[in-house]
């Protein structure tokens, strides 16, 4: 006996097997990143007043995302529909456009993280806060040794809550200069990773999780992009199939990002 | 549900149509015998997937009984070295084990190792996994799982999550040591890797159960043969089918909590962190922020559900075998079957009556008590519907009936006794004490955990074509239930009196010869049960040792049996012993319900759920009551 | 019958996916312009407003991209159960976590 319904829909539920799968498998996946998105509102509900960052992201490159990501679903779509008007050439060149568009995200994402690596919250002894983009590390610096001086683009401010909200009309109004700190002055020192503060842990963690995912789904797509030939001259409707599973694996990558959009840059 | 049948392509031969599935295709053409690495270890037979299932976990909880027996030492003889395997233990893990005695720490990694590898390498893989891999589709009349290579690689996550687990004893500092629950931030200030370690297994470990579950849920919806209506599924499908669901709804915000912890714990962040937290008198490097509780909720919404994939399967192994042993239908299968998806729905929303010491507000802790007693009415439903299964049977007593029979007092102490901690004002009393550990190792030890010793014996007949010996399972049996009992039955009375659990010194600091005139002491009858439940887990540990031997022994040299030997009506009875690749050497056709025992009109006294109706035989009803 | 029965016509995908992709355009541009202007007070409204365009936006990804609309029965009851656990999970999460009344002295 060989496993049935693989390719043809079973009769009571209108479903074949792979289809019923991912449906099952996203399902899980609504609860993971419902879990991750639960610890967020708990940890956003429970921030001290004021102390909940605002305006911390990009929302240009948020937005150039967003709609990467939404060109990449349409052209999964349109893959899928060729497979089903068994038009291979056509499935070949809208995939490209989905890997593309999916390396693209990837890059600009991975952008996003180094600006965020390299920009440094210095507490300093006398109770200020310097803030800004490494500049440089003069080359004695040492934080254990107290020698040396470092330099970010940034600025100085009294208070800690001041860097919070980026949308406040006196952090947009702010000077951005030079500023050079000797390490003698320096209390502490990190950079905006994710140890920073819980709205940075939990923004690598739900766009590291989605990037993983996104990164999953691109090889899933470029596996069958490359070598799914064979299968499609043997078995056009399975792999066509394949096309929808994977397809629709990709839209939900998209609709979590349709989520951590606003989430984490608008609000 | 009957109109359904009718649409099935109709009755075909096995060589008829042309193979689409690769491997299957191989099958046919090339007809080569597959090699050691094929056949057991790269197998995607859901028959030896389950087999490799049941060896793994069997394994894992022998060596997690171990971890018990080295801590029972410890409680019952605080720091005093332990008699033959203490300087196996210095030699293996050096420091902690110094002298053969067992330090705090060590007592503490082992622990959370105990509870971990039981539940999660132990009785749900093999309750789940093994079971219902081996059964489910050979029930349902299904040629494999859905997706045969999903479950391989299912088995392969959850063999490298075991390597994961046992790998974090041999690093320095030791496994994991803040309990099988993991409270942060208890979790991430131990100065060991250990819970990094328990934290990529776990993933490892909740990956492999949500492949599983994926494909169980897939195989029971697509799979089922013609006629095999919902309603003619086996109850064990049935629980399968639910715990099925409930790993995937619920597994995944675990899986979520640990990248957070793990994240806590390698990248330093603060997700479940405090403002303010101090480590040792100083103030942590941490920016805090974070929420203690919302780990416990998420643990929690997990760890609940799972209380139910640990005990439904095992529900469903004492229907079958009660069903087949007694004769005659099972009773109130349609209860049954609305029981445990009641229970399934519920079991998510009951999860913080393992927080009312967290302290909540009345109105949500209302909520979670409701749900929690609500939740206690299909389970009474289930069991009592096992035992009026019993009523006016003419019983067949062999040893999965024992384990089966043995099953019911023990899952309704087990059960009963948890309704007290359902409720907020008895459970700030009784939390965390030995009453709680009795509590739920009834549910879990001689409960689930007998019915797979039941499982184990009823379907060794269809793994290997041969029986266990009968004599040396009913020692088992009987040795088991005693000493189970002379286990934990002393545990409500310690956890009574106020007897903590998680105290390496088994609680000796407490005691009324230690501090005496102490307020509320442990007075010496209480200490002294240590002593009783040490030597009871003792002669419980060399109680296995006949099953181990006998189960070995018995695949060469145990009875030889036919394909039924048990005379049951499922379809897992209906193929060839051992079942092989495809299972069904034609399509099955269902025409009637799981339990046709005593059908009166026919002269067997079960009737396959296949066996086509002759016209001559008047039409058996569905179901039973 | 199932989505992947019908008759295929990739114009009608086409056009499909153009309105698909201005919609996905309009609601972008409103959560934007929603997250900057100066309605309420704090970001309570601003917030509730954006999740219910990122809400639309996310019924039309999954209605029309994933042709969840025309999909069976069967996998709306999944996704359904689905929805309703993750309410719960927040929902009593946040309940247990501060649903107190008011005056308690919190952690």
């Amino acid at each position: 006996m060989e496993i049935p319904y693989t390719i043809e829909t079973r009769p009571d539920t209108g479903l074949y097997n792979a289809k019923l799968g991912i449906w099952l498998f996203l399902a899980s996946e609504v609860m993971l990143f419902g879990g991750l998105f639960s610890a967020y509102v708990l940890l956003r509900v429970g921030a001290e007043h004021g102390m909940w960052p605002h305006g911390w992201l990009n929302v240009t490159l948020g937005t150039v995302n967003t709609l990467l990501l939404a060109l990449s679903a349409i052209t999964t779509l349109l893959a899928w529909a060729a497979c089903k008007v068994r038009d291979f050439t056509k499935f070949k060149i809208f995939h490209a456009c989905t890997i593309l568009l999916a390396l693209t995200f990837l890059g600009i994402k991975s952008y996003e993280y180094h600006d965020k690596l390299i920009h440094y919250e210095i507490k300093l002894n006398n109770g200020t806060f310097a803030d800004g983009h490494m500049v440089e590390e003069s080359k004695d610096f040492d934080l254990a040794k107290k020698t040396g001086t470092v330099t970010l683009h940034g600025r100085v401010v009294a208070d800690e809550k001041e860097l919070m909200d980026l949308r406040a009309p006196a952090a947009q109004s702010a000077k951005l200069d030079e500023v050079t700190v000797a390490a003698t002055d320096i209390k502490s020192m990190g950079n905006y990773g994710p140890r920073h503060n819980t709205f940075t842990a939990i923004y690598f963690t739900l766009t590291g999780l989605h990037a993983l995912h996104i990164l999953g789904g691109t090889i899933v797509i470029f596996y069958f992009w490359a070598f799914g030939g064979a299968m499609w001259k043997t078995d056009p409707e399975r792999f066509t199939n394949r096309i929808e599973v994977s397809g629709l694996f990709w839209h939900f990558v998209d609709l979590v990002w349709i989520f951590l959009f606003p989430v984490l840059y608008l609000t | 549900m009957e109109s359904n049948v009718q649409q099935f392509p109709p009755f075909r031969e096995a060589s008829a149509p042309p193979a689409h599935d690769d491997h299957a295709g191989h099958e046919h053409t090339e007809h080569h015998e597959p090699n050691f690495w094929q056949k057991y270890i790269f197998s995607s037979d859901h028959k030896v997937i389950g087999i490799q299932y049941g060896f793994m976990s069997l394994c894992f909880m022998l060596f997690g009984f171990f971890l018990m027996l080295l801590m029972r030492w410890q409680i019952a003889h605080p720091g005093v070295p332990v008699p033959v395997l203490g300087p196996l233990l210095e030699k293996i893990l050096g420091q902690p084990a110094a002298h053969g005695a067992i330090s705090a720490d060590l007592y503490n990694s082992f622990g959370a190792m105990h509870g971990t590898i039981m539940v999660f390498l132990g009785v749900v893989p093999l309750a789940f996994a093994a079971f219902g891999n081996y059964v489910v589709p050979l029930m349902i009349g299904a040629p494999d799982m859905c997706f045969p290579r999903i479950n391989m690689a299912s088995f392969h996550a959850f063999f490298l999550g075991g390597v994961v687990m046992l790998v974090s004893f041999f690093i320095p500092g030791g496994a994991a040591q803040a309990g099988w629950t993991s409270y942060s931030p208890l979790a991430t200030t131990i100065p060991t890797n250990g819970q990094a370690f328990w934290l990529v297994g776990m993933v490892l470990l909740i990956t492999s159960s949500l492949l599983g579950a994926v494909n169980f849920i897939a195989t029971i919806i697509q799979l089922r043969a013609p006629g095999m209506t919902w309603m003619r599924l086996p109850w064990f499908v049935w629980a399968q089918f639910v715990t099925a669901f409930i790993l995937l709804l619920a597994f995944p915000p675990l899986e979520a909590a640990g990248v957070l912890q793990l994240m806590d714990n390698v990248a330093h962040t603060s997700f479940f962190l405090p403002t303010g937290l101090a480590i040792g008198g100083q103030l942590a490097d941490r920016s805090g922020g974070g929420s203690p509780l919302l780990w416990q909720h998420l643990f929690w919404f997990l760890g609940h559900p799972e209380v139910y994939v640990l005990i439904l399967p095992a529900m469903g192994i004492v229907i079958e075998v009660i069903a087949n042993n007694t004769r005659k239908p099972i009773w109130g299968y349609k209860s049954l079957v609305y029981s445990v998806l009641f229970v399934g729905f519920l079991s998510f929303i009951v999860w913080a009556h393992h927080m009312y010491l967290t302290g909540m507000g009345q109105k949500i802790a209302t909520f979670f008590q409701a749900t929690t007693m609500m939740i206690s009415v299909p389970s009474v439903i289930i069991l009592t519907c096992m035992f009026l299964s019993l009523w006016g049977g003419s019983i067949r007593i062999n040893t999965p009936m024992l384990f089966a029979l043995g099953f019911l007092p023990m899952f309704g102490i087990g059960g009963l006794t948890g309704l007290p901690l359902g409720l907020a004002a008895a459970d700030l009393y009784l939390h965390d004490t030995y009453y709680i550990i009795a509590h739920f190792h009834y549910v879990v030890a001689p409960g689930t955990i007998f019915a797979l010793f039941a499982g184990v014996y009823f379907w060794f007949p269809k793994m290997t074509g041969r029986k266990m010996n009968e004599f040396w399972g009913r020692v088992h049996f009987w040795c088991s239930l005693a000493f189970m009992n002379i286990v934990f039955m002393p545990m409500f009375a310690q956890g009574i009196k106020g007897m903590l659990r998680r105290m390496s010194d088994g609680a000796v600091n407490y005691s009324a010869a230690r501090v005496p005139g102490a307020i509320d002491a442990l007075p010496g009858s209480v200490m002294q049960l240590n002593g009783v439940i040490l030597w009871a887990a003792i002669c419980l540990g060399i109680a296995q040792i006949p099953f181990i031997i006998n189960l070995f022994w018995s695949i060469n040299h145990g009875e030889k049996v036919g394909t039924n030997p048990w005379r049951a009506t499922t379809l897992d009875w209906q193929t060839p012993t051992p079942p092989p690749h495809g299972n069904f050497e034609h399509t099955p056709h269902v025409v009637r319900g799981p339990y046709e025992y005593s059908a009166p009109g026919h002269a067997e006294d079960f009737t396959p759920q296949d066996e086509p109706v002759s016209p001559s035989a008047p039409l058996t009803p569905t179901a039973h009551h | 019958m199932s989505e992947s029965d019908k008759p295929v016509n990739l114009k009608s995908y086409f056009r499909l996916c153009g309105v698909v992709f201005l919609v996905v355009l309009c609601t972008t541009s409103a959560m934007i312009a929603t997250s900057f202007s100066h309605i309420g007070e704090g970001w309570t409204l601003k917030v509730t407003l954006i999740l219910a365009i990122a809400v639309v936006n996310a019924f039309l990804v999954a209605g029309y991209l994933m042709h969840l609309l025309s999909e069976k029965k069967l996998i709306y009851t999944v996704l359904a159960f689905t929805v309703f656990f993750f309410i719960g999970l927040l929902g009593l999460t946040l309940g247990a976590t501060f649903g107190f009344p008011p005056g308690t002295v919190s952690h």
